[in-house]
């Protein structure tokens, strides 16, 4: 589905990564400065790779030797970020609109509907970013980002700006995300609770680098490394 | 007590007719120059930058003579705009008000660059991965987050355009019902045997004209934060 094969240089940090991923949730682990962040924002255009290959299914986002670089405005690929980036001169109705706005398509009440309760934002639609919690804020984010029927869906730390509490409201969204949308997800985190109950695969990176990728159990691999 | 004769009243119309003129002229090119100030980097950008706040620090009568040998009938510019689309600046109402927008742009630029200097890029960004090209990205996102400093850019050039006086009479001179302005008539009466109290009439529509500007301005640019912070 979403094959990546990339090298960045970035100052002093080498970053030189492949992986591929399938359908269902494929978490991205590693401590923070592992390059986590920079492998989303290639794979969303953000971020230009030095050389090397994206492709999702069989066409290509970026080729380094057949010099393609998509743009991200037409890549399709949906980007939640850990802060959110709601548009603040918007309210919630316009922001969650956003994407299919630019795309042009008609408005689809319900596919409109769906995400708003599966999210539960309904309470919410009139209001504007700055009058939300953080919580809030989230699950419109990952609204906005689904309404846009993207064909991958990129979560950088979605939850690390919330607090527990918050992060236990946003998860059982998370799950149901997983469950009952079909499209393939790059899941960013460095926390292993989190990737324990969302992941199906798990890319464990550190210093710009695969160490290893497999089912949950790597991580308890990796947790053991820490206390090594 | 203010009772304006006709001569007065073209005068503050005509004041008014340049300085929205100036003002809405200016506008869309002020856009354009604090955008590619704000965003660009390019070889030279310190020259535009300078050429752009040159009218801030010149003197006003310098600045109105540059125009007058450019933009006047026998100047380059101003020979090519006449013959090719029949546009006369010299001695017209049109040529005031391309000196007062002239003089008003640096104060435009400025407001407008530092409001999309304070934009924060990352909503750009994510306006991008949502499907949005950069003509959309300026003009659903950039734009209205821009929109207090355009406004406060707008009155500020605006008040400079209704205040202006040395670079007009200069380029246009001080025509009763064609280049003579507020400012000017104000400058006129008190040169004249008896009018002081018609400079009186005038300042006092001036500062009222002024009071009205600032208010408005106060008003929009707290409408259009407050958009930001809540509901």
């Amino acid at each position: 589905m979403l094959v990546v094969d990339v090298q960045k240089q970035l100052g002093d940090f080498s970053l030189k990564v492949k992986f591929e991923a399938e359908h269902g949730v494929t978490a991205l682990f590693g401590p923070s400065g592992s390059g986590k962040t920079s492998i989303v924002n290639m794979i969303g255009g953000l971020l230009k790779p030095d050389r090397g290959r994206i492709a999702i299914g069989d066409e290509a986002m970026f080729d380094s030797t057949a010099g393609v670089n998509v743009p991200p405005h037409r890549r399709s690929v949906g980007y939640v970020f850990q802060e959110g980036r709601l548009f603040p001169h918007m309210n919630v109705r316009a922001n969650l609109d956003y994407g299919r706005w630019m795309s042009g398509r008609k408005a689809d009440t319900a596919a409109f509907g769906r995400v708003v309760d599966l999210l539960g934002i309904a309470h919410l639609l009139d209001r504007r970013p700055g009058a939300l919690s953080g919580g809030e804020r989230q699950r419109v984010a990952i609204g906005r980002a689904l309404l846009m029927q993207p064909r991958l869906l990129l979560l950088d730390e979605p939850l690390a700006s919330l607090d527990a509490a918050r992060k236990a409201e946003i998860f059982p969204y998370l799950e149901r995300l997983r469950d009952e949308a079909s499209i393939p997800m790059i899941y960013v985190s460095h926390s292993p609770q989190e990737i324990r109950r969302i992941a199906n695969i798990v890319v464990r990176l550190d210093d710009g680098e695969v160490r290893a990728i497999g089912g949950r159990d790597i991580l308890e691999g990796a947790i053991a490394d820490l206390f090594a | 007590m203010l009772e304006l004769t006709p001569e007065e009243w073209t005068a503050i119309q005509l004041s008014l007719r340049i300085a929205v003129w100036a003002t809405l002229v200016a506008l869309p090119f002020g856009v354009a120059i604090a955008w590619v100030l704000a965003r660009k980097n390019f070889w030279g950008k310190s020259l535009l930058d300078g050429l752009v706040h040159l009218p801030l620090v010149l003197p006003p009568v310098v600045t109105g003579y540059l125009l007058l040998i450019s933009f006047g009938r026998r100047g380059p510019i101003g020979a090519f705009l006449y013959e090719h689309f029949g546009i006369v600046f010299s001695f017209r109402w049109t040529g005031a008000a391309l000196a007062c927008g002239v003089m008003g742009f640096p104060l435009l630029v400025r407001a407008i660059r530092l409001s999309i200097e304070a934009i924060d890029r990352k909503l750009e960004a994510a306006a991008s991965t949502l499907g949005a090209g950069p003509l959309w990205i300026f003009a659903t996102v950039t734009l209205p987050l821009a929109l207090p400093g355009i406004i406060a850019g707008m009155v500020l050039c605006f008040a400079k355009a209704l205040g202006e006086f040395g670079a007009t009479i200069t380029f246009v001179s001080n025509i009763p019902g064609e280049t003579q302005t507020l400012s000017a008539a104000i400058y006129t009466y008190t040169n004249v045997p008896g009018g002081d109290a018609a400079a009186g009439r005038l300042v006092v529509v001036a500062v009222a004209l002024s009071l009205v500007a600032l208010i408005a301005s106060e008003w929009f640019a707290r409408r259009a934060g407050m958009r930001y912070h809540g509901e």
